[in-house]
């Protein structure tokens, strides 16, 4: 199955009420891809990703992730099949610390039963342990270990937005999903995304799929662009196909 | 903590209760404890069980729940029922009877077990339904919850309706008391510091990113709900059967309830020694301030209310906030570094 592409959308819609977001949307992401969907502000990305992730339940079509049908599924049994996200406006869990993020999105893994931790059983201390282990590894990866037991929302802009991505990765993904990663990102910061991105796929085998408005960023890393306008695909291809299409720079500029 | 050391405090705890409920019984030597004093000290013991338990669905899950005396009811009068009704059976099994204090006490532990298992049951069918919805609509239906629970009270004979269940045998001693608050206490508190106290902590900070970390929250709501109904059940059990003559409909109404929710709010929401603090400042508070109605009749719950009002302008977080209470605060204060 190593061949066999980890996502598979087919006709998509998602309609609300009148509006149509996202037209019969069609999407193959190869294992171990860097995949981009573009698009113009109001193309419908996010509702894309929030079809993917379960949040919205798709008005027609299926979605298949590594071989099991999802688009009926509710988020947190998506990310426990091994799909796990970042968000456009920045969800960290506010009132914990920059550790105990990363502990939290560990839950699905841990082998804890409630009657452990009320009992306080060995399990539960050494999956603790373990948990708290892999957090700061995590932490360690993304440069924020110095941080570990300050308020999460204490950091700054672009360190939120890296820890949100090591959240997501300690709920132990084969797919990663990235919602505008480079979002309020100076140039340095957003350099500095992009090798981690590419490190990411390379050295912890995962898939991404990205969402983002910085050209440069998109540009950089996909191998794959899909660009998207009114809930539509227009273009797909590499990114130097994606650069001359003519279609694509109609939608960016606006048409004549 | 190893088992050895765990089984060393757990022997240790008991026998302090067992000594402290001695002395509470029948006094030590020449002493004997004032019974006005025991019975705040035990009201204490069982409103530390109840805002301890609420601290964990309101708190540590923020989610709003106001029908905490509906599960009180359900677990106090199914606790009563047991010990009126087949309570002299249980302790004749034991060649005692519930009015002798070994016979009580052992009646106590499948009266409160069976008080536990309804309010557990109750929580379970109130929580999976109600506990899709947020915020206001779900105190809402809390509060619903526990006025039917209350007026269904009223219409059974059995029990007593209206006048209360007079038929109660008090069995309810201070071991069995302060033995439930710490089991209560220790249960709160391993939840929090484990896997499944960040996920509900996760839940009560955002909701949407809790469940695309992979954290069902309708069941871990339902779970927390659960225990939380159980333990208040407890509480109902201890409470229904101190005095003669507790148990009443009327006195498990839904300002039972409010009281329950200002203690931890006084305490500090999402603080389990904060729900300690508020639930003994609010069960001395009121017996305290008594001296004011014997100049002022009525002045007494003025000054109460001031209090409240007075600290929710300066403190609206509660005494603790969401922190803990830590002997290290009673310590020479250590200048930290500031971090940069």
């Amino acid at each position: 199955m190593a061949s066999a592409p980890v996502l598979h959308v087919r006709g998509v819609t998602m309609r609300f009420g009148g509006l149509t977001a996202v037209k019969s949307l069609n999407m193959t992401v190869p294992r171990q891809a860097l995949y981009g969907l573009i698009g113009p502000n109001g193309a419908g990305k996010t509702t894309v990703f929030n079809v993917l992730t379960g949040v919205y339940c798709p008005t027609e079509g299926e979605i298949q992730f590594d071989g099991t049908r999802i688009e009926k599924k509710k988020p947190y049994e998506i990310t426990r099949l091994g799909a796990a996200r970042t968000f456009q406006n920045i969800r960290l869990f506010a009132d914990m610390s920059v550790l105990q993020n990363v502990m939290t999105a560990h839950h699905l893994r841990t082998r804890e039963t409630l009657p452990d931790a009320v009992l306080g059983t060995r399990r539960h201390r050494t999956e603790e342990n373990d948990t708290r282990d892999r957090a700061m590894e995590l932490l360690k990866i993304f440069n924020l270990e110095r941080f570990a037991d300050e308020p999460a929302t204490s950091l700054p802009y672009g360190s939120q937005r890296r820890l949100e991505i090591a959240r997501a990765l300690a709920t132990q993904p084969k797919l990663l999903l990235l919602d505008e990663p480079a979002a309020g990102m100076n140039p340095q910061e957003s350099l500095d995304l992009m090798r981690l991105i590419r490190w990411l796929r390379d050295e912890m085998k995962l898939t991404i799929l990205l969402v983002e408005h910085n050209r440069k960023v998109v540009m950089g890393i996909c191998e794959t662009i899909q660009v998207i306008d009114y809930g539509e695909e227009i273009a797909i291809g590499t990114p130097a196909e994606i650069q001359k299409n003519a279609k694509v720079i109609e939608a960016y500029l606006g048409g004549g | 903590m190893s088992l050895a050391r765990k089984l060393a405090v757990i022997v240790a705890t008991l026998t302090a209760l067992v000594v402290l409920n001695y002395v509470f019984e029948y006094g030590f030597g020449d002493f004997q404890i004032n019974p006005y004093y025991a019975r705040i000290i035990n009201l204490i013991g069982i409103n530390i069980t109840l805002a301890v338990s609420l601290n964990l669905i309101n708190g540590l899950a923020g989610q709003f729940s106001i029908g905490h005396a509906g599960f009180m009811a359900v677990g106090g009068y199914t606790a009563t029922y047991l010990t009126v009704y087949h309570g002299r059976q249980i302790a004749a099994m034991f060649g005692s009877t519930p009015a002798e204090p070994l016979g009580g006490s052992i009646v106590m532990i499948p009266s409160l077990l069976a008080g536990a298992a309804a309010a557990a049951l109750a929580g379970l069918l109130v929580g999976i339904p109600s506990l899709r919805l947020k915020g206001d609509y779900l105190a809402i239906v809390t509060l619903g919850f526990s006025e039917i629970i209350r007026v269904i009270i009223l219409n059974i004979p059995a029990v007593g309706g209206a006048t209360g269940f007079t038929d109660a045998i008090p069995i309810t001693n201070t071991f069995w008391i302060f033995a439930m608050a710490v089991l209560t206490i220790v249960i709160t508190r391993n939840i929090a510091h484990s896997t499944f106290g960040r996920a509900l902590f996760a839940i009560r900070s955002d909701e949407i990113a809790a469940e695309a970390m992979g954290i069902n929250t309708t069941r871990y709501k339902v779970m927390a709900f659960v225990i939380s109904a159980a333990l208040a059940g407890i509480a109902g059990g201890l409470s229904g059967q101190l005095f003669a003559n507790p148990l009443n409909p009327q006195n498990l109404n839904f300002v039972k309830s409010i009281e329950v929710i200002v203690m931890i709010v006084l305490g500090g929401i999402g603080s389990i020694t904060g729900a300690v603090l508020g639930a003994s400042i609010l069960t001395i508070l009121p017996e305290a301030l008594r001296g004011f109605d014997q100049q002022f009749p009525g002045l007494r719950m003025v000054i109460y209310a001031l209090l409240l009002i007075l600290l929710m302008i300066f403190r609206p977080q509660g005494l603790l906030g969401r922190r803990e209470f830590s002997w290290a605060w009673l310590r020479p204060v250590k200048r930290r570094a500031v971090l940069g």
